[in-house]
């Protein structure tokens, strides 16, 4: 909007601007539109995408043993990399997600999964949070069934535990 | 108070245990399951001869240890006056595995510093690496007169872990 007798220029909040600053911002505003719609994604390294999208499910179920709570599918590690190109090397001979796996595991052990495998080393670690609630729970209502006794006059004060 | 009363006390001495316990274990290192399998083959070019290629399978019948390291990698530098001094005192064949390095940049880094390797195997891609599950660098392995590994370090030597653990478990390799 111009005021009157100012002539043409444009005002942006009050300030009178060069002219040809207008065209300037409006290029620059479309360059920035135009390269975040082209910042989407790294260009795939094989031109597969099916290959590339069974490769990252793999990655995604891996661990990177750099940044170790990375998974491998994300991590920008340099054996990251190495290893998602041994899963697609390997995907693309032939390889079914099971094998390439077990190579990992065969070399790396059993760290490089990200889902600890349930097996008796890692019986505790699955089962001992929900065990410790169990326990949890039971002595909270062991807790609460004495105190009603004692509420009830059925035991002694001495039976209480301390609180 | 009730002798029931400490039993939250004892519950609590004991988890003060598990965190005692839990705070000397490293939590990045990742056990080898390679340990007492066979040390996987490999044929590689070398640093003092890039022509040509040698095999680990010459080394069948020695026990020999296998340094990972890179001109690039820092901690590196911590263990390598370990390993000068191991290979003028030893007579166990020490040999580098040069991971994911320029050629030019590893000769320039052991002439600056010192060579205590027999040999370095150039492994530039890093895929002898993979088969022998390095994720860091410096690892080293040690492996038997039958071509077994039989112990992996990560992280770089220190005199005392190459005087307390690793030469008694040579010397009990019978070498």
């Amino acid at each position: 909007m111009s005021r009157e007798g100012l002539g043409k220029s444009p005002y942006l909040f009050g300030a009178k601007l060069a002219p040809g600053l207008v065209g300037l911002m409006v290029a620059l505003i479309f360059l920035l539109f135009v390269s975040a719609g082209a910042a989407k994604e790294a260009r795939p390294l094989s031109d597969d995408p099916e290959l590339e999208a069974r490769v990252m499910q793999i990655a995604e179920d891996l661990r990177c043993l750099v940044c170790q709570n990375e998974t491998l599918a994300a991590s920008h590690a340099g054996l990251a990399v190495d290893l998602r190109t041994q899963i697609r090397e390997q995907l693309a001979a032939g390889r079914n997600a099971e094998q390439v796996v077990e190579f990992m595991v065969a070399r790396y052990g059993d760290f490089i999964l990200y889902r600890p495998p349930f097996q008796p080393s890692t019986w505790l670690l699955w089962v001992g949070p929900f065990g410790l609630l169990v326990v949890a729970l039971w002595v909270m209502s062991y807790v609460i069934r004495q105190r009603r006794l004692v509420g009830d006059g059925l035991a002694s004060e001495d039976e209480e535990p301390d609180s | 108070m009730t002798r029931r009363a400490l039993i939250p006390l004892f519950l609590f001495a004991v988890l003060v245990g598990f965190l005692a316990f839990g705070l000397t274990l490293n939590p990045r290192d990742v056990p080898s399951p390679l340990i007492d399998k066979p040390a996987p083959d490999f044929v590689l070019p070398t640093l003092r001869n890039p022509a040509g290629m040698a095999s680990s399978q010459s080394m069948d019948g020695q026990l020999w240890i296998l340094n990972v390291w890179a001109s690039w990698c820092v901690a590196c530098r911590q263990e390598h006056q370990t390993l000068m001094d191991f290979s003028a005192q030893q007579s166990i064949p020490l040999y580098g595995l040069n991971y994911k390095d320029r050629r030019t940049d590893a000769l320039r880094w052991l002439d600056e510093r010192g060579d205590p390797y027999r040999d370095s195997f150039y492994d530039i891609e890093g895929r002898v690496g993979i088969d022998y599950g390095v994720y860091g660098v410096p690892e080293t392995f040690v492996i038997d007169q039958q071509g077994r590994i039989r112990y992996k370090h990560s992280g770089p030597l220190s005199p005392k872990l190459l005087h307390d653990t690793i030469l008694p478990m040579i010397r009990g390799f019978g070498v």
